[in-house]
């Protein structure tokens, strides 16, 4: 599948059925902007959710630090295009590393939403992230040809080996809330779930 | 002068790398983060041949940062090594630190700092520590290679009791400006 091929779909509704499909404690690192908005949206009371307030780009290697420390749990990043645009030498890390907990979920709506929605340049250039994921050496990266398909891509990451890259194309509706913003509450409920053994 | 392939490579008979090692140890750090410095060479080889420790070599010293809130965030503590001119890099993702209040100490070989050959490396040497300090960061220097273990040592326990970014610079001077051989 490559990206003109996938249905353009809504990150609200997918975030929703992410979250429906987490039954073990699973971590999620929510990034900057609308993607942990619309986390927050979903269940803003999961403590197994960590909310970025800043630090653009760094969603999955704060997943990829969570992901060492709690191999048994499965760690998700959702991190927004522009967002990973800013940090493409983290997919060569994970992938040296290769944490086979690690699930990366790169929403694409090709812009920078939160500031206006100008274009970023991956949009003007047709950057495939999957096709860079794969190029780092993160095999298991795929397109979401539809939400079924990312139904079925994200059952498959929470379920074998990672590292997983899973890109789904979105549009540009914001996000459903914003989060409070009382990163010491997050740290401290985040890390307290984390010490509890998985489901 | 003896010429070297490295930069700023310690004297192979100073021991204080080894030192930092076991101060690892001792304050049960399980992740480094690391782009790699010449001056930190023999402490990355001693980290690599132990497999209680997970080393991640990064792409830039931002994603140490993350890596290391990430880590704090999982119940393991981490460390991050660097060279100065890194510290530039990171600057920003300090705010992770600060916002969490996540313990993150950092050990920074200086470059840009004491006989430094190569002009592009003074700027950032000059400003690592006011740098770092504009950002909340507790840094202290070791300027003498006796120095350098009880300064290690006091920045872990700064930052694993006070939960903030603290850092060690190690100057030039200990770890010997040497040159790419041509003067």
């Amino acid at each position: 599948m490559t990206r003109p091929n996938t249905q353009v779909m809504n990150r609200a509704a997918l975030t929703k059925r992410i979250l429906g499909k987490l039954h073990k404690r699973e971590a999620v690192v929510g990034g900057i902007g609308n993607s942990n908005w619309d986390l927050w949206a979903a269940a803003p009371s999961r403590p197994e959710n960590f909310y970025m307030l800043g630090s653009m780009g760094l969603a999955a290697p704060i997943a990829l630090g969570v992901a060492l420390a709690q191999p048994e749990r499965r760690v998700l990043a959702l991190e927004g295009d522009g967002s990973l645009l800013m940090q493409l030498g983290c997919l060569s890390t994970i992938a040296a590393q290769a944490p086979r907990n690690l699930i990366i979920v790169v929403w694409d709506n090709a812009i920078y939403q939160i500031t206006g929605g100008q274009p970023t340049p991956a949009a003007q250039s047709g950057t495939d992230w999957v096709a860079i994921a794969r190029a780092s050496g993160i095999a298991k990266s795929h397109w979401a040809a539809d939400e079924a398909e990312f139904d079925t891509l994200i059952e498959t990451a929470l379920t074998t080996d990672g590292p997983h890259l899973i890109a789904a194309r979105i549009d540009s509706e914001p996000g459903r809330h914003q989060t409070d913003r009382d990163p010491v509450r997050f740290a401290q409920a985040f890390t307290r779930a984390m010490a509890l053994p998985i489901g | 002068m003896s010429h070297s392939t490295v930069e700023t490579a310690p004297d192979a008979q100073a021991d204080w790398p080894d030192g930092i090692y076991a101060l690892l140890k001792q304050y049960s750090i399980r992740q480094v983060a690391l782009v790699p410095d010449a001056g930190h060479s023999r402490l990355i080889k001693r980290c690599l041949g132990d497999n209680e420790l997970r080393v991640v070599t990064l792409t830039t010293e931002e994603e140490g940062i993350a890596l290391m809130q990430g880590a704090w965030l999982g119940g393991e503590r981490s460390v991050m090594l660097m060279q100065s001119s890194g510290v530039g890099n990171c600057i920003n993702m300090l705010s992770l630190s600060s916002i969490h209040r996540t313990p993150m100490p950092m050990i920074v070989t200086m470059r840009g700092d004491f006989g430094e050959f190569n002009p592009a490396q003074v700027a950032m040497g000059q400003a690592t520590q006011a740098v770092l300090e504009a950002m909340g960061t507790l840094v202290h220097r070791a300027d003498r290679p006796e120095d350098v273990l009880p300064t290690v040592e006091a920045s872990l326990k700064l930052a694993f009791n006070t939960f903030r970014p603290t850092a060690t610079l190690i100057g030039q001077r200990v770890l010997g400006a040497k040159t790419f051989g041509k003067d």
